[in-house]
């Protein structure tokens, strides 16, 4: 090994690493609200791109329809005024879409509102209700486990009609800058660090300066304390889902010029992301996004010594950080 | 009127009696191998008229009845079983290796005869017991591997790296391959593995880089297989690249651009059709069913894939005429499945549009890599014919 063999590996690393490091910031921001393992968050992350693709082509893909149909059953649920916000919401993306056809700066605008309100609905219609219905009321909700099991359900459910709407091939879109910076670093894979570091950096500020974000962080801290306070945990948990399925939308779109697009892309992404996540506990976000970035240099290392056993390798990161975790815990489960 | 009235009516009981006979077929029309398999389907409703306007094989109705797998080997055991008790005369199908080599034990213990659509060696080798039963037409991998490193051996390759999807069908090519390669003398520097949902293979290419090959080959299927191409060029690579015959459709071109330009792979000699010299074998046939296929589904619909099908029934349609010489099906279907066996076994000298079938007793695949394998070089976004080994 040289040292331009090295270079290229850590910046592989490097960049794989951010991506799983923005989804692992996602997923403890969710868990953190609303106690779910968002699994399908790779999934959300796959139908930007794919639904871009298809837009550009002057196609309507079948992720409207989706995001229609859940829009639908979630003003269904809401009483009142709040059915305004889900159908307002529908008409303005169908509206949006048909317009974007052909048009490629709407497309992209497009396909990133798309997922966040397929995102936001589908917390109101798979998540929220399970709290409700919980027969112990607000405290306990559903367990995480049930969360999770749903969240594993909707992972299958979404891949699977990743599959039936764009088929099964890659698709790659153009990338947003042309060209080569350096060996190994093309202008796409700074645009992607950059957009890492830059909401890395929003998130810390919208958490720790605006009211909003301290809302929400009330809100994970403790439910019926934040309640008392006049913040209701269902518009938190809608809130943490948007930003969630912003990150995942905005770097699937970023990405995908440079991996290429496909239904199944968001399965190995999301699970890396779990892992980093896992090593940060699911509470602390540094550590998550550094875990990430610890899981992408492990990940481009060892592809190069051992690509065989380079998924096993990774995933047996899990055991250190869970053993390290379930000493740490101090048995308060919920 | 009354006359042809009768007639009628009498042709009718005439074939009520003699019943149509009845083919059974497995594909994956739906599921993640449906890109292989709906050609497939295409290619026997497309027989389907052509038969029904014929008025069947030596008089007798033909029927396909197609059954849809969903890409789940479950599922096309379970339809072979179904086929079974039909009573069909033989089974074709399916697409995809693993749903194939479950279908063995059925149709070994039913005793039906079968022609597999899929690629791997298993399917047919070695003849036992349960495989006495069955055929296939897809070329495998050990025969294109042949082709391949017959290619480098022409262009005076040396030193050779190989990276491969991280599942049976990348470590089924290292095999063949890598052994293939060391009996030719060439010197495999590099093996590395990815899997098809990777989002980097850096680390894999600066390996294969450092050990400076003369040439590289992609182990892999579908648009998957562009990432480690790119990666390679992007790094620096400037040797030869080839790709196996995984990535012969469509889409490799779309996905690829320019970055597979170049691309040297091995496949069956339907996709050059209309660049085969005369002389060629399979030229004849292979542009009859293309232009067949293109009339019924549209210029430019045809694949390599549905041409297999085709193949199967190729060989399936004289083996029958003589079959029905020596058994009656309604009589005793056991007897005619196999005489209709035996004679599938008798084919010697088929040309068919993916090369040349001659099955023996110990090699149901029936072809050599000379007749069924050509190199082809992407060229222009195309197709192009780089070398035949005939």
């Amino acid at each position: 090994m040289d040292a331009t063999i090295l270079g290229l590996l850590l910046l592989d690393g490097v960049q794989n690493g951010v991506i799983y490091g923005l989804l692992a910031l996602a997923m403890v921001l969710v868990f953190a609200v609303t106690r779910v393992i968002l699994v399908p968050i790779g999934e959300l992350m796959m139908f930007a791109p794919l639904s871009l693709v298809w837009l550009q082509e002057g196609r309507l893909p079948g992720t409207l329809g989706l995001a229609l149909a859940l829009g639908a059953l979630w003003a269904l649920l809401e009483r009142g005024r709040g059915r305004a916000l889900p159908l307002l919401g529908g008409v303005g993306l169908l509206l949006l879409f048909l317009l974007a056809r052909g048009s490629p700066a709407l497309a992209y605008l497009a396909a990133l509102l798309l997922v966040v309100y397929l995102g936001v609905a589908t917390y109101r219609v798979f998540f929220q209700p399970m709290r409700a219905a919980s027969p112990e009321g607000e405290h306990r909700g559903a367990t995480v486990l049930a969360l999770l099991i749903m969240a594993v359900g909707l992972h299958v459910a979404y891949q699977g009609l990743g599959l039936v709407f764009f088929g099964p091939e890659q698709f790659r879109p153009d990338p947003l800058l042309q060209g080569e910076v350096a060996v190994g670093l093309t202008w796409q894979g700074v645009l992607v660090l950059a957009f890492a570091l830059v909401s890395a950096a929003a998130l810390y500020l919208f958490f720790r300066r605006s009211l909003f974000g301290k809302a929400l962080l009330a809100a994970a801290e403790n439910r019926v304390g934040a309640r008392l306070c006049g913040i209701r945990p269902e518009e938190a948990g809608m809130v943490a889902f948007a930003i969630a399925s912003l990150m995942a939308a905005l770097s699937g779109l970023l990405l995908a010029p440079l991996i290429n697009a496909a239904y199944f892309m968001g399965f190995m992404l999301g699970l890396k992301a779990f892992v980093a996540a896992i090593l940060g506990g699911l509470v602390s976000y540094p550590v998550a996004f550094l875990g990430a970035v610890l899981v992408g240099l492990f990940e481009s290392f060892t592809s190069f010594y051992a690509s065989a056993y380079k998924e096993a390798l990774v995933f047996l990161l899990l055991v250190p950080a869970l053993f390290y975790q379930s000493l740490r815990a101090k048995g308060v489960e919920e | 009127m009354k006359r042809a009235l009768a007639l009628v009516t009498f042709l009718a009981l005439a074939a009520l009696a003699q019943g149509a006979l009845k083919v059974g077929v497995v594909v994956s029309a739906t599921g993640p191998a449906a890109s292989l398999g709906i050609p497939e389907r295409n290619t026997f409703l497309m027989l389907q008229e052509l038969l029904d306007r014929q008025g069947g094989v030596a008089g007798r109705k033909v029927e396909f009845v197609i059954l849809d797998d969903a890409s789940d080997t479950t599922q096309a055991v379970r339809n072979t079983r179904r086929l079974v008790e039909e009573g069909v005369v033989a089974i074709i199908g399916t697409t995809t290796t693993p749903a194939s080599l479950g279908m063995i034990p059925v149709v070994a213990e039913a005793k039906v005869p079968m022609i597999s659509l899929a690629a791997s060696k298993d399917i047919i080798h070695p003849v036992d017991a349960q495989r006495f039963w069955v055929f296939k037409t897809p070329q495998t991998e050990e025969l294109m591997a042949r082709a391949i490193v017959a290619d480098m051996v022409a262009r005076g390759v040396k030193t050779v790296g190989y990276i491969g999807f991280n599942d049976a069908y990348g470590e089924g090519w290292a095999r063949f391959f890598e052994a293939e390669a060391k009996a030719k003398g060439l010197q495999v520097v590099a093996s590395e593995r990815y899997n098809r949902t990777d989002t980097s293979v850096t680390g894999q290419a600066l390996r294969i880089l450092a050990r400076r090959p003369d040439a590289v080959l992609i182990g892999a299927s579908g648009t998957p297989a562009v990432l480690p191409q790119r990666t390679l060029k992007e790094r620096g690579y400037r040797g030869l690249i080839y790709q196996t015959h995984g990535v012969a459709n469509p889409d490799f071109l779309r996905v690829g651009g320019k970055d597979v330009e170049g691309t040297l792979l091995p496949a069956g000699p339907i996709l050059v059709a209309e660049q085969l010299p005369g002389a060629f074998p399979s030229k004849r046939v292979a542009l009859d069913y293309i232009q067949r296929y293109e009339a019924r589904y549209g210029i430019g619909s045809y694949s390599t894939f549905g041409a297999h099908a085709w193949d199967a029934w190729l060989i399936l349609r004289p083996a029958l005429e003589r079959a029905l010489k020596k058994a009656d099906p309604d009589k005793d279907l056991a007897a005619f499945r196999a005489a209709l066996r035996d004679e599938i076994e008798a084919t010697k000298g088929l040309v068919a549009t993916h090369g040349v079938f001659t099955f023996t007793k110990e090699d149901h695949l029936g072809l050599r890599f000379e007749d069924a394998a050509v190199m082809v070089r992407v060229e222009n976004g195309r197709w192009k014919l780089e070398r035949v080994f005939r």
